[in-house]
């Protein structure tokens, strides 16, 4: 420590603490805090004396009063003696199962359309091009509006239906389909299909070792599928077929048994994924186009084949930059699913901000609740794509 | 006759045609459409498709004995056995489409905002109108003359127009509009708190634009239609269209601030270094050496963000106003002319479909053009 | 930062009575206009025509109200909401009054903190079937699928009546009775049920309004009224009596017709008192003027007189009068209004 380093004290004025940078900073900081704190408190302040102007209760108790309505599609046991806790999570259920039905849709038709539209095949690429600028310039809401229409009115009424295949029956009223309902001892069919799972995962460790070190190749992924299909299909013959299916049968006004596909889940489901497909389909495009062209050539230099060039070489380095806009297409379309109430798909803006908010009068809990449910997906799936983009981040230099 | 045989030096034969499998239309036939088996399947899968497509859905919008002039439903069907489309309501209900409920004598009053609008965006467009001395300014102030001029005032002798009469595509251009012309000043201003080296700043920014872009923006429509009053001073009153806007406008420059965060990132920290160098205050650098740039590459991103919102006006409808679905739906309600739906969605689709590829072609160009390379 | 400036103009231009003020009155006379939140599109109670003018029962409770404080029906802003909005849309202060078909209820009145100003129309949930299905009682309609209006008290009845009768059924939740209809229409359901006007109103909506028939079945009482916010009494009682006053037009013989006629008939005291022109100080009461019940008579009509004009039998829905019909009618009547002295 030198002499030298001390500063000279300058003498206090309000003039040079502006001119300061520092001091400006810390005295903006200062600042803009007080005053997002004085409007929080107002907002606060407003809403109390609102409240208590209106007369109106406030609280979360609500949520454990019986709801007394119904709902169409519960993955969970519900009726309409349950609490409008229960109902909530039916909603949260229902919107979870269209986010991750369209999610994997989108994702299969977004990467088919993208390669596609790479593709030589003049046709092929056109129509992908089409389908990608038509769906992706017009509003996710009519498209949902424009497939409910077109569910309901080009699908045969349920007296006048024919099943496809047995026990396959589209209606405007739904899909239905046959539901298995595992018997006594279907048990060991999961715990052989675990057990292949891991079975496969470690066939497949062995089969890129033996790559690895002699360059031979062996068929991991038939070897899986096979293990992973067979085994259980073994099992379940072997102990004797445990599972009955119940067919859907026509009874007075509906199909009775068997499992539904509701018009309003169809439709949404068809909207998402055809809306958020156009998008990953461009983000795929992109992506594949990223990967410099030099990387291809010497995959064809080395002899190997065009598909597993694709495969093996310019997709894992296009998935580095597909991956980040995937997942934020991921999160537009749970977001997007809460269009459903536009046509009575029962999911959490429906129930919880709907019939429950409405029966209640509690606006500010229920909307509240809604936004932390949304807040809460998007920050973990964000959380994860962190950790993922730390995990592929290139190592350069 | 004798065949005569000439000889060449190396390299001195004329160039002959490609044989016939090689050139002209078969060879682009055989490349584009069956370079291989599997893929010569797809194409003429592909082709079937469009078949059974194309031709049925043109035969009822176009040519199927299309009605466009009766006064119901009943009055089409008589007409064309209900095989084409109806667009008969269409053409009745057309001014409800476009203005909505603004009352007929002060519609002049739209018109000459919607002039207005076209004007303001070719300055923005074209770049030889751009280049006049001045001419930006007119990109302020148009939009604020529209601003005043759709709901009136009664200081400039306007018939005040009430906004829940608004409606049809005049509504949908109103909330568009604004939210593009708001929320890029806002969005600039976030992505730079959240950029900022103060952390408070950008903590609170980053607080805001998380938090924005985690919900969905129907949920921000219902706080705005229903909760948003409770927020302030008993008695306030805000105009529902007033408190859309604000929603949208916020929505719409979360969104922005990350796009232009993107652009921020990618300027060489060179270029930062450089403004500082030169004594430029913090202001300074950011407006003449920072932003033009990081605006530039961000294009792209921009113009798409502004597609999303305008798309997104259309979730409006939810909460009842009345943009074109909202009057659509009205009109389908009609007993006259109920059961339209296609028709509706169709022709609301076309609209969205032209103004939004318009859009995105333009972004295509600048980017372009813009492309200047390194 | 000037692009801000566009709004910020937009918002002093929009921004309305944004000063508190004592009550409702003051506010609808500085706004000189009333604003009346009605559905969004219900035949007879509330619809826009083909030149914008609402017109239905609803329709009518607002004009009558606005009549009375600001001697013009014409001044009403109507504000059409969707069930599930109005009570928040009432309770913000954003209306003035709500006239809705909103069912009058406990929870409702008390809860939600609300005041429901009379009934303007005595209704009950029904359900309405294709005369295809062959049914001719609501009990046979085990396992159907049934369209019901969301945010209303219709799908807490249905859930209850299929309930205690050990039957199933799949909902189908519709947001609007457009909606609701298309549908309907189109086969998603079987059953529609909501009010039974309301199903009158949706009938005739249909393609083939012969081919529906609604069931004989009621299973709720929905007594149908204007609605305002608790704490603003005067404006409470101005909403009642406007009400009261077209009750009490019909009962004692005065129309639209011969109201300004009636009103100079000196042997009439019940007649003069409604009408302003005995002298008895009613209108100062209310906070209004003396000639406030003439003004509705004349502009708007008496009860009997809109109800025929909007729902009654001559219109597309043709519903019968009732138990809307007054109290002495002799016949089914319940309409039955406190007398204005």
């Amino acid at each position: 420590m030198s002499v030298t380093d001390v500063p000279e004290k300058k003498p206090f004025s309000v003039g040079a603490m502006w001119r300061d940078k520092k001091a400006r900073g810390i005295i903006m900081q200062i600042a803009a805090v007080i005053a997002v704190l004085i409007f929080i408190g107002w907002i606060v302040a407003n809403t109390v004396s609102n409240i208590k102007n209106l007369g109106i209760e406030v609280g979360f108790d609500f949520l454990w009063t019986t709801a007394s309505y119904d709902i169409n599609q519960s993955l969970i046991d519900y009726n309409a003696t349950d609490t409008h806790f229960r109902a909530a999570v039916v909603g949260l259920l229902n919107t979870l199962l269209v986010a991750v039905c369209g999610v994997i849709a989108a994702t299969i038709l977004g990467f088919s359309a993208g390669v596609a539209r790479l593709s030589n095949n003049f046709v092929i690429s056109k129509l992908m091009q089409a389908y990608v600028e038509a769906v992706r310039n017009i509003p996710v809401l009519l498209q949902i509006l424009l497939w409910y229409t077109v569910i309901l009115h080009s699908l045969p009424k349920v007296k006048q239906s024919v099943a496809i295949i047995e026990g396959v029956i589209p209606t405007n009223r739904g899909l239905y389909l046959p539901q298995p309902l595992p018997q006594e001892g279907f048990g060991w069919v999961w715990i052989v299909l675990i057990v292949a799972l891991i079975g496969a995962f470690f066939f497949k460790r062995y089969a890129k070792k033996v790559l690895d070190q002699s360059g031979k190749q062996l068929p991991a992924f038939w070897v899986g599928l096979a293990m992973i299909i067979g085994l259980p299909l073994l099992t379940y013959y072997v102990i004797g077929q445990p599972l009955e299916v119940s067919m859907p049968v026509l009874k007075g006004f509906n199909f009775k048994g068997g499992f539904a596909l509701k018009p309003e889940f169809l439709a949404l489901w068809l909207a998402l994924s055809i809306y958020t497909g156009a998008f990953i389909a461009e983000i795929v495009r992109a992506g594949i186009m990223a990967v410099s062209h030099g990387q291809s050539e010497a995959a064809h230099a080395l002899g190997i084949k065009p598909n597993l060039t694709m495969r093996l070489v310019v997709i894992p380095q296009a998935m580095r930059v597909i991956i980040p806009p995937l997942i934020s297409q991921y999160l537009n379309l749970t977001k997007n699913s809460s269009l459903a109430i536009a046509i009575g798909y029962m999911d959490i803006v429906a129930t919880l901000g709907g019939i429950s908010l409405n029966q209640s009068g509690r606006a500010i809990e229920s909307m509240s609740i809604i936004l932390l449910v949304y807040l809460t997906i998007s920050l973990v799936v964000s959380g994860i794509m962190n950790v993922y983009n730390e995990r592929v981040k290139l190592v350069e230099r | 006759m004798s065949e005569q045989i000439r000889e060449y030096e190396l390299g001195m034969h004329p160039e002959l045609p490609p044989p016939n499998r090689q050139s002209g239309l078969v060879k682009w036939v055989m490349d584009n459409l069956f370079p291989s088996v599997g893929s010569g399947i797809i194409t003429v899968i592909c082709l079937i498709f469009l078949y059974y497509v194309i031709p049925p859905l043109f035969n009822w919008a176009f040519w199927d004995s299309v009605v466009f002039n009766a006064t119901s439903r009943e009055e089409c069907y008589a007409i064309n056995d209900g095989k084409g489309a109806c667009w008969a309501f269409i053409y009745r209900r057309w001014d409800q489409f476009v203005y909505g409920f603004y009352p007929e004598a002060e519609r002049w009053r739209v018109n000459i905002s919607f002039i207005l609008l076209a004007m303001t965006l070719v300055i923005v467009l074209a770049e030889k109108v751009r280049k006049v001395k001045g001419i930006m300014w007119l990109v302020l102030i148009l939009p604020i003359i529209c601003a005043i001029l759709i709901p009136g005032s009664e200081l400039l002798g306007l018939t005040p127009v009430p906004t829940n009469k608004f409606g049809g595509f005049m509504l949908t251009l109103i909330i568009g509009m604004t939210g593009i012309f708001v929320s890029l000043p806002i969005g600039i201003g976030l992505a730079l708190a959240r950029i900022s080296s103060l952390p408070i700043f950008s903590v609170f920014a980053t607080l805001f634009i998380e938090f924005i872009r985690g919900v969905p923006l129907i949920t921000l429509l219902f706080i705005a239609s229903t909760l948003l009053s409770y927020f302030l001073p008993p008695g306030t009153n805000f105009d529902l269209l007033v408190r859309v806007l604000i929603m949208v406008t916020i929505f719409s420059a979360a969104y922005l601030a990350e796009v232009i965060r993107g652009g921020l990132a990618a300027i060489p920290r060179g270029q930062y270094e450089a403004a500082d160098a030169l004594g430029l205050s913090y202001w300074k650098s950011m407006r003449l050496v920072i932003l033009p740039q990081a605006l530039k590459i961000s294009i792209p991103g921009i113009v798409s963000s502004f597609i999303g919102l305008f798309k997104d006006t259309t979730l409006v409808v939810i909460i009842g106003l009345l943009d074109p679905l909202g009057i659509g739906a009205a009109a389908i309600a009609d007993i006259k002319w109920t059961a339209l739906g296609y028709e509706l969605y169709v022709f609301i689709a076309v609209f969205f479909f032209i103004c939004c590829f318009g859009m995105s072609r333009y972004s295509l160009y600048l980017e372009r053009k813009l492309h200047t390379g390194h | 930062m000037k692009k801000l400036l566009p709004l910020a103009l937009g918002i002093a231009a929009l921004a309305t009575g944004s000063i508190a003020s004592a009550g409702t009155l003051d506010d609808v006379r500085s706004n000189d206009v009333l604003k009346c939140g009605v559905s969004t599109g219900l035949a007879g109670f509330a619809t826009p025509d083909d030149t914008g003018e609402w017109q239905g029962l609803d329709v009518d409770t607002c004009r009558a109200i606005a009549a009375a404080v600001l001697g013009d029906a014409k001044k009403v802003e109507f504000v059409p909401l969707t069930s599930k909005v109005r009570f928040e849309v009432l309770k913000s202060g954003e209306i003035d009054v709500l006239s809705r078909v909103t069912t009058w209820t406990l929870t409702r009145d008390v809860g939600l903190g609300l005041n429901f100003a009379g009934v303007n129309y005595y209704d009950g949930q029904g359900f309405m079937v294709s005369k295809d299905l062959g049914v001719s009682s609501a009990k046979e309609l085990d396992g159907a699928s049934v369209c019901v209006q969301t945010g209303t008290t219709t799908e807490l009845n249905l859930s209850e009546y299929f309930r205690l009768n050990g039957m199933t059924y799949e909902p189908v939740p519709v947001e609007t009775s457009t909606e609701g209809r298309a549908a309907y229409s189109a086969g998603r359901c079987d059953v529609y049920t909501t009010d039974a006007s309301a199903l009158a109103a949706q009938r005739t909506g249909l393609t083939n309004p012969g081919n529906y028939v609604i069931l004989p079945e009621i299973i709720s009482k929905e007594p149908l009224g204007p609605v305002v916010r608790h704490g603003d009494d005067q404006w409470f009682d101005i909403v009642k009596w406007s009400h009261n006053a077209m009750l009490n037009a019909e009962e004692l013989g005065v129309t639209a017709a011969n109201a300004v006629e009636r009103s100079k008939d000196a042997n009439n005291p019940a007649v003069q008192k409604l009408l302003g022109t005995a002298d008895a100080g009613l209108g100062k009461q209310l906070g209004l003027s003396e000639d406030w019940a003439l003004n509705i008579i004349t502009q708007v009509g008496n009860y009997g007189e809109s109800f025929e004009r909007n729902v009654g039998v001559k219109t597309p829905l043709g519903l019968e009068r009732g138990m809307n019909g007054l109290w002495n009618d002799g016949k089914t009547g319940i309409q039955y209004a406190p007398p204005i002295k």
